[in-house]
């Protein structure tokens, strides 16, 4: 099955903060295993818009590092899986999630 | 200058995971030793802003663990937003002056938390750039003080003038200059927790950190790794160290609510740490000496609890240094009013609203109600009122409809003499409360609207994510 997943970004890395990230990585990951990656950028960082892109994108994973309790809830709710805390290259959580090894609160630079 | 490096000089050594102070008092000391013992959170960055050490006050207000933050950017543990808002550190500036800001940070709990911030770089004997050192100090206080500090009649945020109220603001500052262990009673609603913090904040430990756990929320299992802490490979998933809340409450308050849940055998081991002021971690040995103020507080009856052999009777006596009981709302006479009209100001304020006040009849409405959630439940009264008010003073139609609806509204009303003939009163049912009153608009609205969340958010003037937080607060299934 197809799965999309939106990272916010600072330069290769999952951003830091999902408020105040502006740049996007929206992943389609299809079920023959091709990537299809598009960056989107934000004319602002906001959370309540990440928060409606990933519903519009019907984004099935958001992989971010710090996110505030109510924007967490909200995407739970909305049945997106939220994978917080997450620190690390791009590149290697994407690849973690492939095999299934990507869980919330991983460090990559540790690992 | 040359003298004073000769005399007192000051040698990092890395060993493991730590750094040797020498010279400092003739003695040898471990870095992270001394700078644990500052109240203020603190992190020792290398000349490319990663970490190289933090303390036990950057680890409580950021919540992330040391070990695997050493080498990271700070940008990256943090999670400060000054990093991304000029920070010289992270734009890679080495001359620049000591800074000090204002900024926040979300920490592991995901709770947005207001900072200041102070980062200076750190040169060497020869002048040479050697690093940075940032400070963190948690201002949640002072941001919340600064909004309540012109208000008369109130002490640490709780508010009154009836004297119940004006005896235990009496009572706070003396308990607070000891060390006493303090007994917080009192009915849901009537700002235990407040208190609890009122007392810390007046205490000499107001600086240090002031850790709360709720007995009730975690299960037995996790309750003893929490209060206590653990070590590495002491349980199933237990992956590192962890401190526990009782030593990240070391130097200021520990904070237990809804006492009374406690099971009993966590009951043994906390008499056992009051005893002897000391927490040993799950699975180690070695153990810790704390220094903290222990407030606890509950709802229940803890003599019927001891009675009934659900509570050890050597703990109450233990805990039962100070005992501070805060009155139910409704023994608190004038009080009503004065809360009344806080909450007012304060949600106007909050949704941007003009309204002036409560009409006539309201007004006896809600001081002839006998508020079983006490304050709690007059502010959510209140904000229910503001929330639907669209004129200028809050009427009996802005009330939830559980306050008209009810027995209580008959003799104002009648003494009123505007009680319609024709409208029979409903039947108050006493099990209902503002809880399900809510609920029960929900779904009424919802039925309404034929399950479009959307409009049933419209028809009861509220904002979609507002109705969305109501339906997740009574477990309304999507």
């Amino acid at each position: 099955m197809d799965k999309k997943i939106l990272i916010p970004l600072f330069n290769d890395d999952v951003a830091p903060r999902f408020d105040l990230a502006t740049d996007v990585l929206l992943v389609e990951i299809k079920s023959n295993s091709d990537y299809y990656e598009r960056v989107i950028v934000l004319p602002q960082a906001s959370a309540d818009d990440l928060c409606a892109l990933a519903t519009s994108a019907n984004a099935d994973a958001v992989i971010c590092g710090g996110i505030g309790d109510e924007h967490y809830q909200y995407l739970t709710w909305k049945e997106i899986t939220v994978f917080d805390d997450v620190i690390g290259p791009v590149k290697k959580i994407l690849e973690a999630h492939k095999n299934a090894a990507l869980s919330a609160g991983m460090n990559f630079y540790n690992a | 200058m040359t003298s004073r490096y000769k005399t007192c000089y000051l040698v990092g050594v890395k060993n493991d995971n730590t750094y040797l102070v020498s010279g400092l008092l003739n003695q040898q000391f471990l870095l992270p030793d001394l700078l644990n013992e500052v109240p203020v959170g603190i992190a020792v960055l290398d000349i490319n802003g990663n970490i190289e050490v933090v303390n036990r006050t950057w680890q409580t207000i950021t919540g992330a663990e040391p070990d695997s933050m050493v080498g990271l950017k700070c940008m990256l543990a943090l999670r400060c937003d000054y990093c991304f808002k000029g920070c010289p550190v992270m734009a890679s500036k080495a001359d620049f002056n000591p800074i000090s800001v204002d900024a926040d940070i979300i920490d592991r709990s995901r709770i947005k938390i207001p900072i200041r911030l102070t980062v200076a770089p750190i040169f060497s004997k020869d002048n040479k750039l050697s690093g940075f050192v940032e400070t963190i100090q948690d201002i949640r206080q002072v941001a919340e003080l600064s909004s309540t500090a012109s208000k008369a009649y109130s002490l640490g945020g709780l508010i009154g003038t009836s004297s119940q109220m004006v005896k235990v603001f009496s009572m706070i500052p003396s308990i607070a200059a000891t060390d006493s262990s303090v007994l917080i009673t009192g009915e849901t609603g009537t700002g235990k927790d407040v208190l609890a913090e009122a007392v810390h904040n007046a205490s000499d430990r107001a600086g240090s950190p002031f850790i709360k756990v709720n007995c009730g929320a975690l299960p037995e299992t996790l309750l003893e790794s929490e209060l206590f802490g653990h070590v590495k490979g002491a349980f199933t998933g237990a992956h590192e160290n962890r401190p526990g809340r009782i030593k990240l409450a070391h130097n200021g308050s520990f904070f237990l609510t809804e006492i009374g849940d406690l099971p009993l055998s966590l009951q043994v081991k906390l008499l056992s740490f009051l005893d002897d002021k000391e927490i040993h971690p799950l699975g180690s040995s070695v153990g810790f000496k704390a220094d903290v103020r222990v407030i606890v507080a509950t709802h229940r009856n803890l003599k019927q609890m001891v009675i009934d052999k659900s509570f050890r009777a050597d703990l109450l006596f233990r805990l039962n240094v100070v005992h501070l009981h805060l009155p139910p709302l409704r023994e608190r006479g004038e009080d009503i009013l004065l809360l009344k009209n806080h909450f007012l100001k304060d949600y106007c304020t909050k949704f941007n609203k003009k309204i002036k006040g409560f009409t006539r009849k309201t007004a006896k409405i809600i001081s002839a109600y006998h508020f079983p959630g006490n304050v709690r439940e007059l502010r959510n009264i209140v904000e229910y009122a503001v929330n639907f008010c669209d004129r200028e003073y809050i009427g009996t139609e802005h009330l939830p409809a559980y306050l008209t609806e009810q027995d209580i509204l008959r003799p104002v009303m009648e003494s009123a003499k505007t009680l319609p003939d024709h409208a029979p009163q409903k039947e108050y049912s006493p099990a209902e409360n503002w809880d399900h009153a809510e609920k029960r608009m929900i779904m009424d609205a919802l039925v309404n609207s034929g399950g479009r969340k959307g409009e049933a958010a419209k028809r009861l003037g509220w904002s979609r994510s507002t109705f969305w937080r109501k339906m997740n607060k009574h477990s309304i299934n999507r």
